[in-house]
């Protein structure tokens, strides 16, 4: 076979791939658009509606904006069948979908009675246009919380009370989604709390026994107890930081460097640290006082509770497009059921909140396979890793003046 | 033969290689002695690893081939790589790096908040990996074939599993020290052979090449033919001859080609004497321009050398900044002003290479002038240390060539593999999991190797120059009005990807599989910048005023994080560190 054949068949066999990959990809997507499967007819519209709905939910789920808003609307007027529909906040239009832009005003007109008396209002418009198809409105108010932050109207050619119905059950169904954003929030301020927790957490113990450390220099060895009181400073500017959910992995190393340290000037020879930093990942972002606290672990299992000589390896390593970090220490390990629990935050008080908080704030960021991998056993010590995305979007660090 | 040494200087530059990369891992450090701020890659260092990754096979073997072949048109080869960087200086570096993102379809993600323009760049930057790992490849075959008389495809094999191998099983990583190794190996393996070669080429008594004709061998020469090949001979000359010649078999004797076409068989070795002009070959037309080797732009390259220089100079000034193992590389800097400091260096660090490039090709010129008659060109830095020196000492330079080219194409393959299984696995097929990123780098050199096995006549820089195309017609556009325009949007980005990026990929594609050759038509498709980074800026720029009302909600944030410095923004390690310490 000639080389230009050889050529023709490899380019016909890669199209071929592409065309397959191509009509694999769009046939899964239009087999969940259209989930036209089997069922009686009201069956299959029930499943569209509710597919229709579930499509709205992830735009929603971030609050109400004009780009959620936008989003949202061009899936919902589908569910009303109208042939305009509107998302508002208390004052103005957010996003309109549909024909009849030209009606904002009038129906930013009406939303002031609508979100005071919290009832659905219709309304008739105006038009100088005849071909316009938008005569009648309706404003329905969302309701979340008790408060009204905004309303949804749909617009059509004639008063309908089927529509004034559906525009109230859309509502509502929309004003449940936006609870839910509450939900969230109210989630990640649990959170923060237990950052300011974990804060608070490493405080009274390590200070108090970094001071006695540091004092016990103060006469015998000035140098080192003020390269000491140093390090303290640098460590709690640090933890005590306000604001800022992330941070770089330079910074929390240098922060763990600094707490190595402090400790090292307590435990002296018994405490044996290797660090093995590949530069490349030093500037990966990674969120705040993450690795920190598995440290901290390794240090009270590694030594407080043995009389032995500890050993701790850390380890950030390459991996393409992740960073791989590894903490590990030859403690008295721990038992995986209890582990478990402690992950689950069933551990009870005395488990502390350190390594559930840097597991559930890894998950919550990168996605449930970013976890900590955990390898443990009793008298076996422990081997936590952590892999970091390189980049993820909305993942940036920052700096607050401190 | 030069063969031992040469199989020698290979494996020393592979041991080495993994040598420095082992090493890299195992220096482990305790806490009393360092502190992680200070440890940072510094832009030097990242400097030296972003030239060693750089520099290609196509840099190593294929510029000077090139001008041995076509003159000094060619010399837009090197301008236009090291010219890349100064753009990607003014315009790219520090705002990419503060981008945050580590590759090119993260950059899109980060500034425009669409997966959709996530995809598609992942897919170009999938498509710039290949056609540019395709010349490394090539340059690998011809490298061991030299050294070993392999076939040509099975070199690229070799060279494919070995980084395979090593990259699955998380050897040898693109770490800085392995990278910044690679810039001194490969500058070293040119310059102390150049200084042995001017002394003997001064002891020659100077001869200047022929500048305006064809070229001559200066000395008794054996060409020997694998493939049966056409020559035109002008003037009769008198050869001696082993294999067959227009049919008749010789065996070593004398012969006298007249002027006129002769047919030359397979495995025939045909001896030249000094001053005979070279015969050409009637193939292969790009070759055949001798007249005018040392005139830019007449009529060398086709019939449109002032379009196709043209070409070349937009798809090396502008695809620099869209190759994926640069981009990879800009992360490891810690801020923004590291990023341009690097690039600063990395200019000297190109230009100093890129002074000897030429050098190698007027000497093959005068010394290796039948490399035109096989068409090996991309041979020539190889062969000269041998053809010129001799004896020990042309065998250890040429094993030191050899380990140079060897360096060439391992960095960049390496380099290559990694960035684009990467995207591969995050983008490209997710349903493998983010933890299989080592099973992505199967199809990430396969596809590549394949394409090597096929395709057979492509210049190694020329093949570089494609990817240079493709980069510059769509990563360019995404990355300077990226950074540069506030009004840019996702549709606009995904049109301007689409139709400049895919007509250049096209475009590209046509010119490997070998669609057109010849013509005004050829000449388009080959050097397809001049047009297609004008339909991509074009693109984006219409689209995105037609949907102005899909401009990104966090644009104006996304700016002023590009373009301010960290400490304003927060971001970078800012910290006085305390002045009386003892570091």
């Amino acid at each position: 076979m000639s080389a230009l054949g050889t050529v023709a068949l490899a380019l016909a066999g890669l199209a071929l791939f592409a065309l397959g990959a191509a009509l694999g990809h769009a046939g899964a997507r239009r087999q969940q658009e259209n989930p036209a499967g089997p069922g009686t007819p009201v069956e299959r519209a029930t499943f569209h509606t509710l597919h229709t709905a579930s499509l709205a939910a992830p735009p929603l789920r971030a609050g109400l904006t004009a780009d959620t808003a936008r989003k949202a609307a061009r899936r919902l007027r589908p569910l009303l069948g109208t042939v305009a529909l509107a998302l508002t906040d208390e004052e103005s239009v957010l996003a309109w979908d549909g024909v009849g832009d030209h009606h904002r005003d009038e129906a930013e007109a009406q939303l002031a009675q609508a979100l005071r008396t919290g009832r659905t209002q219709t309304f008739a418009l105006s038009c100088g246009n005849d071909t316009c198809p938008v005569r009648w409105g309706v404003v329905a108010p969302l309701t979340v919380d008790g408060q009204r932050p905004g309303t949804l109207a749909a617009f059509g050619d004639q008063e309908s009370a089927v529509i004034v119905r559906a525009a109230e059950e859309v509502a509502r169904w929309v004003s449940v989604q936006l609870e839910l954003v509450e939900l969230d929030r109210a989630r990640s301020g649990v959170i923060e709390a237990e950052i300011r927790a974990l804060r608070a957490q490493i405080s009274p113990h390590f200070i108090y026994n970094s001071l006695a450390s540091i004092a016990s220099f103060v006469r015998t060895d000035p140098e080192r107890a003020r390269e000491l009181l140093l390090e303290f400073a640098d460590f709690t500017r640090y933890s005590f930081r306000r604001g800022g959910d992330f941070t770089t992995l330079a910074e929390e190393l240098r922060s763990i460097e600094q707490y190595l340290e402090l400790a090292r000037a307590r435990f002296g020879r018994r405490l044996e640290v290797t660090l093995r930093i590949a530069p490349e990942v030093l500037p990966v972002t990674l969120p705040f006082l993450c690795l920190q606290p598995l440290v901290e672990n390794a240090l009270k299992h590694g030594l407080e509770e043995s009389v032995d000589r500890g050993r701790i390896t850390i380890i950030a390593e390459d991996e393409g497009t992740e960073a791989r970090v590894v903490i590990e220490d030859n403690g008295v390990g721990m038992d995986p059921q209890r582990l478990r629990d402690i992950l689950r935050g069933r551990g009870g008080p005395s488990a502390g909140i350190g390594l559930s908080n840097v597991d559930t704030r890894l998950r919550q960021v990168y996605g449930d396979e970013h976890g900590l991998v955990i390898e443990t056993g009793v008298g076996a010590g422990t081997k936590i890793t952590v892999r970091v995305p390189k980049f993820r979007s909305g993942v940036r660090p920052a700096h607050p003046a401190t | 033969m030069n063969q031992t040494y040469g199989i020698a200087g290979v494996t020393a530059v592979v041991l080495a290689t993994v040598l420095v990369g082992a090493l890299g891992l195992r220096i482990s450090r305790t806490t009393s002695d360092f502190y992680v701020a200070s440890r940072s890659v510094p832009p030097r260092l990242n400097a030296f690893a972003v030239s060693g990754e750089y520099l290609s096979a196509a840099s190593f073997l294929g510029v000077a081939g090139l001008v041995l072949a076509q003159g000094v048109d060619m010399l837009w080869f090197p301008i236009g790589y090291t010219a890349g960087f100064l753009v990607l200086l003014a315009f790219v570096a520090a705002p990419l790096r503060r981008s945050g993102a580590y590759t090119l379809p993260d950059f899109a993600e980060a500034r425009l908040e669409s997966r959709a323009v996530r995809r598609i760049a992942s897919v170009l930057v999938v498509g710039v990996g290949w056609l540019y790992l395709l010349p490394q490849l090539r340059g690998a075959g011809l490298t061991l074939r030299l050294l070993t008389g392999a076939p040509s495809w099975f070199g690229g094999l070799v060279v494919a599993a070995v980084v395979t191998v090593a990259v699955a099983s998380g050897g040898m990583r693109s770490i800085t020290f392995v990278q910044a190794f690679q810039y001194w190996l490969k500058l070293t393996a040119l310059l102390v052979p150049a200084v042995f070669l001017l002394l003997t080429w001064r002891a020659d008594h100077t001869p200047a090449p022929s500048w305006d004709e064809r070229p001559v061998f200066q000395r008794s020469t054996p060409v020997r033919f694998d493939s049966p090949l056409t020559l035109t001979v002008h003037e009769p000359v008198r050869i001696t001859a082993t294999g067959t010649v227009d049919g008749r078999a010789l065996d070593g004797g004398p012969h006298t080609l007249e002027a006129g076409s002769h047919r030359i068989g397979a495995d025939t070795t045909l001896r030249f004497p000094p001053g005979a002009r070279v015969p050409l070959p009637d193939e292969g037309g790009g070759h055949a321009a001798p007249s005018s080797w040392a005139n830019p732009l007449s009529a060398g390259r086709e019939d449109h050398g002032l379009y196709a220089t043209y070409g070349l100079i937009l798809a090396t000034f502008l695809g620099t900044m869209g190759l994926p193992h640069v981009v990879v590389r800009f992360y490891t800097n810690p801020d923004g002003r590291a990023a341009r400091r690097t690039t600063v260096v990395v200019l000297g660090l190109l230009g100093a290479f890129y002074l000897l490039i030429p050098l190698y090709g007027v000497l093959g010129r005068l010394y290796a002038p039948d490399l035109l008659l096989t068409g090996d060109t991309d041979a020539a830095v190889l062969v000269l240390p041998k053809r010129l020196i001799g004896g020990v000492g042309g065998d250890l330079l040429g094993a030191l060539v050899a380990g140079g080219a060897c360096a060439a194409f391992l960095s960049t393959v390496s380099g290559l593999t990694m960035s684009v299984a990467g995207v591969l696995a995050q983008d490209v097929l997710p349903t493998l999991g983010i933890r299989h990123f080592r099973l992505a780098t199967l199809p990430a050199i396969a596809v590549p190797t394949a394409a090597n096995a096929v395709v057979s006549d492509l210049p190694v820089a020329d093949a570089v120059g494609l990817a240079f195309a493709v980069s510059a017609s769509s990563f360019c556009p995404l990355l300077l009005l990226g950074i540069w325009w506030r009004g840019l949007t996702a549709p606009g980005a995904v049109a301007g990807l689409l139709l400049g990026g895919g007509s250049a990929l096209t475009a590209v594609t046509v010119t490997i599989a070998g669609g057109a050759r010849s013509g005004p038509l050829h000449t388009l498709l080959a050097w397809p910048a001049v047009w297609s980074v004008p339909v991509g800026f074009a693109a984006m720029v219409l689209i995105s005023l037609a949907t102005r009302d899909r401009v990104p909600a966090s644009a104006a944030a996304t700016m002023a994080r590009l373009h301010l410095p960290e400490a304003l923004t927060g971001g970078a390690v800012v910290r006085d560190a305390h002045p009386d310490r003892a570091v």
